[in-house]
């Protein structure tokens, strides 16, 4: 009999050596969540690292508590443990196991309150350059209101500044991820929902859809470019001066089923993007704007 | 024994639908049904409270709803719950005709209600107000026509109690069956109330719920 | 005619694997009908199941439908991990594996979940409670074969028509007609709305069935946890799927009827649906989870030997988890821009669930403490589920944490956490469940040997599968990807988690082939109670006799059978001869099976829009509703010459 157990016992080590090997390799650059290039993902990855310690804190004992149990007290003459047939209360043990996950979930709530509201809120120091973001099936486009431009499947955004993205969609749901940036948010028709990001060193950043929305899911992938403000101004002026202009029939072939590649225009038709909508703002202060 | 005997005349002054241990559990069963009904109700509420602006380019209440139809739907639906509760006070005293005469103007009293509202449908319909056209019209459509349904039932379903009273008279089964029945008759008449004010009055008031 | 053979197989059902699965289904059906008539049993599966409303034998068609469907859910995975092994693999065709993915998920939850519960709840509750028969014996059997309408026409939909490809949570817009022509998405959501009916009769059979007819002297708070945990379960389902049944309806009302609920333009508002879904969609987990608990809470006190741990406590922080099921759907759709206060409250309320949960589980392990923990199969499913549903818990704890959520949103960590916690949680639960009460059910035992390999099996490969999984969720994999190129470095994590659904799609052939040996050769039970069992349901012979208890038993304790033996009593379950009365049992019907059928035809004409096929259908329906409005001879009385003759069979007759 006890070898068997022992036999268990290794195999139970299989799955444990793996989630270690695993978890070592979680310093690679492929882990992108791991490696944010912005404050709101900054934020994201500390509240993540955070929790995951404070449940650590409950969750190992109890393991090595189970891992215990089953040794002490498996059936066998001459286990450890002693038999008590009737014990099944204990003032004691049943307040602490109240108390206990209570602490710990206080330890996580309470920052995750405070930095739901902060990342909400735009910083208030800067600008923000405003996107207004519409995912069509199945590419992105994206309209720049201040600049009057608009481009399809990528973006450029300067470093250093809170980047304002008003997502809706012409379109089945996707949402709009770029997770080096930070998380995502759903575009969803007849509705505008808010993202802020930004940017704090240049480089390439991929962004996809985490919603799927037909045949064509995979492909709703951009790149986001973000690079110094001069640079950015440049962009812009190239584009205004070089790029076609977006006519409403081109906008109509966009909305069209299909794929398309990186593309600029120099403007874009009005009436494209809603004035109204049942979404939030993004201080959340004023629910439900009614058309 | 005394026990049991006491227990005996305890019995005896329930009504006859509870008497009966299986019949009683039926009733347990059917207030359970009626709860998930209820839960039915509020998510086609709550729809229609989210939906309720959202004419695009349609009709709005104010065009829509009249207070004709409106005010006799609700008085027929009303009495309808009373003559159903004069049909139970019936069938405890053991009047089988009685009950059974209370039953069948309770059923033209539902009848009319459901010629009324249907009347009422058309009506916008031939106005142009298919629910295809906005979602408020959609929401208010299913909502209303949710509840005509439920009537449309009860009415079939208390045409049959009057074929098995005639045939078996009142016994602990037909009395229960009465007694379900009329619960979910009374149930359709507080969706009504609250259709009647959160649906009709509220929008007809300019478009603000009160 | 050639219109309409092109709407039944259009092209996306012609592909070679689904041909071969077609002939394969045709000839299987083609045997099972030959071999039912060369062995004359046709009578005998109308008699003794067709037309049964005995709740255990519903349950054994509830349990052998259940693992139909866990195959046919585990192809759909091994399906999708194939395609998903390498980068830039083009396996099968894209829309396909959209197909792929949205059966996976139905399958999984509505018709291998619920109805692997149903199982245990019909085989177990009745005879926990001291029972002989649920409150609405043939609303069970209704139940049943609603669910089986809705499965059947669910899996039609593979060869028949084309299958919904739009997710198992089916938003819209993309399941608007524009957007998705075809037949698939009606399948969905009719065979859904059909189970739905069913699933909502069980509910409130099972909570009438605890509430009013536990035998004198089970109080509440001596009852099982198991019944505990129906009981709420009951409750969740009467609360929960009342908002499925309007979204869907509501869909379906846009896509056949041309209503602007949820449309892309004409005032439709999309974002209704993902709350109505999630309304229903967060207590389901619960519905499909808090079972497993009450079935964990059975077999850890009979394998250890001792109490359960708490008890009190326990029932306690069910009722928590269920109130608080109800307040936590919003987490589902954090990054749909409810605002801050919303997503704060909605993320707060979902850690709150961690706390009666932690409770539950360090209760599981102190009643281990001080026990004689026999590691049978039943036993080692327990075990494996703390882990698992551990990491699942934490796992979802941080998902709760709104800002790491806009992260983790619909990402292979999602995936990952709910699989851990959905097969960790209801599977491992389900599948210790049938082992313990396998013997109840069949009279016979699962082998022990073959069953702990089936476990390390499936138990590794679940690791081996969902471990990497969280993983790519951390390099930005969402979920349905068709593929993914190659130099995102996500291949190799890829490649290990489908070796892993290989491993446990090996773990489940072992368990089939454990259930087939040991229909021949497993050993019989001839005690009733061969775990040395704590309730009343091990007081009866295996299987119990059609009428379960010849007499009521008088409940005095929680672990009443186990405080019996212990009290020296150990043949207090003789029957008295004398004290055995008439007995009422309701009578066979076929009033349910002609209702399940009516329905599917219902349905299938709605699917196709073919209205003369639905009316018949409806009208099949009403016939059934109405037959049975005046059916007043559905009761039998069992002879007490009988109820003897049989005991004394038993050998449980005491003169």
């Amino acid at each position: 009999m006890p070898k068997r157990h022992r036999a268990h016992w290794a195999y139970r080590l299989v799955p444990l050596a793996l989630i270690v090997s695993l978890l070592a390799s979680g310093c690679g650059r492929q882990y992108t969540l791991l490696h944010p290039a912005g404050p709101v993902g900054q934020t994201e990855l500390n509240l993540l690292v955070l929790a995951s310690v404070a449940m650590a804190v409950v969750v190992i004992p109890v393991w090595i508590l189970l891992a215990v149990v089953l040794v002490r007290f498996r059936d066998n003459p001459r286990h450890k443990g002693s038999y008590v047939p009737q014990w099944q209360k204990s003032k004691f043990f049943e307040v602490m196991l109240f108390v206990i996950p209570l602490i710990i979930v206080t330890i996580i709530a309470v920052p995750t309150v405070r930095k739901t509201y902060a990342l909400d809120t735009l910083p208030q120091q800067k600008d923000p350059v405003v996107i207004h973001v519409t995912s069509l099936d199945w590419k992105w486009m994206f309209q720049y209101p201040a600049q009057h431009i608009a481009t399809v499947n990528y973006i450029k955004i300067p470093v250093g500044v809170p980047v304002l993205f008003k997502l809706t969609a012409d379109s089945p749901m996707n949402t709009f991820w770029v997770p080096q940036l930070g998380g995502m948010e759903y575009t969803m028709p007849g509705e505008v929902l808010p993202l802020w990001l930004e940017a704090n060193k240049p480089g390439v950043y991929m962004g996809r859809s985490g919603q799927f929305s037909g045949r064509g899911f995979v492909h709703m992938v951009f790149q986001v470019d973000a690079v110094s403000h001069t640079v950015f101004n440049q962009w812009v002026h190239h584009v205004k001066t070089t790029a076609p202009q977006m006519s409403l029939a081109k906008y109509h072939a966009l909305v069209h089923f299909g794929y398309a590649g990186e593309e600029s225009f120099s403007s874009y038709p009005a009436g494209t993007f809603p004035t109204t909508s049942h979404g939030f703002t993004l201080t959340g202060s004023s629910p439900m704007v009614m058309p | 024994m005394s026990q049991t005997l006491s227990k005996l005349a305890r019995e005896q002054e329930l009504p006859l639908e509870f008497a009966d241990y299986h019949e009683s559990i039926k009733i347990t069963g059917f207030w359970i049904f009626l709860t998930t009904d209820l839960v039915l109700f509020s998510c086609l509420f709550a729809t229609f409270a989210v939906m309720r602006y959202d004419y695009a380019n349609g009709p709005t209440p104010l065009h829509l709803f009249h207070m004709t139809p409106l005010i006799v739907e609700t008085a027929l639906l009303l009495t309808s719950s009373f003559t159903c509760s004069l049909a139970i006070y019936q069938s405890r005293r053991q009047n089988k005709n009685g009950a059974l005469s209370w039953l069948i103007l309770t059923i033209l009293l539902g009848m009319g209600f459901v010629g009324t509202e249907v009347h009422e449908f058309v009506s916008y319909v031939n106005s142009g107000a298919t629910w295809h056209q906005s979602g408020f019209l959609s929401a208010f459509f299913t909502l209303v026509g949710t509840h005509g349904s439920h009537v449309t039932f009860g009415i079939f379903w208390a045409l049959t109690l009057v074929a098995q009273l005639v045939q078996r008279g009142i016994t602990p089964r037909t009395s229960r069956k009465l007694y379900t029945f009329a619960l979910y008759w009374h149930f359709l008449d507080i969706v009504w109330v609250f259709i009647f004010s959160f649906v009709y009055l509220s929008n007809m008031t300019g478009g603000k719920m009160v | 005619m050639n219109q309409i053979l092109a709407r039944l197989f259009p092209p996306q059902t012609r592909r070679p694997d689904e041909v071969v699965i077609e002939f394969g289904i045709i000839f299987a059906m083609l045997s099972l009908v030959y071999l039912l008539t060369r062995l004359k049993k046709w009578g005998w599966l109308w008699r003794e199941w067709l037309t049964s409303v005995d709740h255990k034998k519903i349950g054994i068609m509830y349990l052998v439908s259940a693992l139909l469907m866990l195959f046919r859910g585990g192809v759909d995975a091994l399906m999708i991990r194939s395609q998903l092994a390498l980068p830039n693999n083009h396996l099968l065709p894209v829309g396909q594996y959209d197909e792929l993915f949205t059966t996976h998920g139905t399958i999984m939850i509505f018709f291998m979940a619920m109805p692997f519960l149903f199982a245990l709840f019909n085989v177990a509750v009745p005879l926990m409670i001291g029972a002989r028969d649920v409150a609405f014996p043939r609303l069970n059997a209704v139940s049943f074969w609603l669910f089986a309408a809705g499965a059947i026409l669910f899996n039609i939909s593979f060869v028949i028509g084309g299958s919904p490809n739009a997710g198992w949570t089916a938003y819209p817009p993309l399941t608007e007609l524009r957007f998705n022509p075809g037949v698939g998405e009606n399948y969905y959501l009719v065979s859904l709305l059909i189970a739905g009916i069913g699933t909502t009769i069980t509910g409130i059979n099972f909570m009438t069935t605890i509430l009013r007819m536990r035998a004198p002297g089970m109080t509440l708070m001596r009852m099982p946890m198991f019944v505990w945990t129906v009981l709420v379960t009951g409750a969740l389902i009467i609360f929960a799927f009342p908002p499925l049944t309007i979204a869907l309806l509501l869909t379906l009302l846009d896509r056949l009827f041309g209503s602007s609920f949820f449309t892309l333009g004409h005032g439709g508002m999309p974002m209704q649906f993902v709350n109505l879904f999630w309304l229903f969609g967060h207590p389901e987990v619960y519905i499909v989870v808090l079972p497993a608990f009450g079935i964990f809470s059975e077999v850890v006190p009979v394998f250890s030997d001792k109490k359960l741990f708490g008890y009190p406590a326990m029932v306690g922080s069910v009722l928590a988890i269920t109130i608080l099921s109800y307040i936590v759907w919003v987490h589902h759709f954090f990054t749909m821009g409810a605002g801050p206060s919303v997503n704060a409250f909605f993320g707060v309320t979902t850690m709150l669930i961690a706390i009666p949960t932690g409770v539950k589980i360090f209760n599981w392990v102190l009643t281990m403490w001080g026990g004689r923990i026999r590691f049978t199969v039943a036993m080692l499913w327990q075990l494996a589920f703390i882990p698992a549903f551990l990491v699942a818990g934490v796992t979802g704890v941080l998902l709760a944490t709104v800002p790491v959520d806009y992260q983790m949103h619909n990402s292979y960590f999602l995936i990952a956490h709910f699989h851990l916690a959905l097969i960790g949680g209801t599977v491992f639960g389900v599948l210790s469940g049938m082992y313990y009460w396998w013997p109840k059910m069949f009279g016979f035992m699962l082998n022990e040997r073959q069953g702990k390999w089936a476990f390390w099996i499936f138990v590794i490969g679940f690791f081996v599968t969902f471990v990497p999984q969280y993983m790519l969720g951390f390099e930005g994999m969402t979920r349905r990807m068709y593929t993914y190129p190659p130099g995102l470095g996500w291949g190799a994590l890829n490649m290990v988690s489908t070796i892993g659904a290989f491993i446990q799609g090996a773990g489940f052939l072992v368990l089939v082939y454990n259930v087939l040996w040991s229909m021949r050769y497993g050993e019989r039970d001839v005690t009733g109670d061969p775990w040395n069992g704590r309730t009343l349901e091990w007081s009866l012979p295996s299987p119990a006799p059609a009428y379960n208890f010849a007499t009521i038993p008088l409940v005095t304790h929680r672990d009443e059978w186990w405080e019996m033996k212990q009290s020296g009593r150990a043949n207090a379950y003789k029957v008295k001869s004398s004290a055995i009365r008439p007995v009422h049992m309701p009578k066979r019907s076929a009033m349910p099976l002609f209702m399940g059928i009516s329905f599917f035809v219902l349905g299938f004409g709605m699917v196709f829009s073919w209205w003369i096929i639905a009316i018949v259908g409806a009208l099949g329906v009403i016939a059934s509703l109405f037959l049975s409005a005046f059916d007043y001879n559905d009761t039998e009385e069992l002879d007490p010459q009988d109820i003897r003759r049989s005991e004394a069979a038993l050998g449980r007759l005491e003169v």
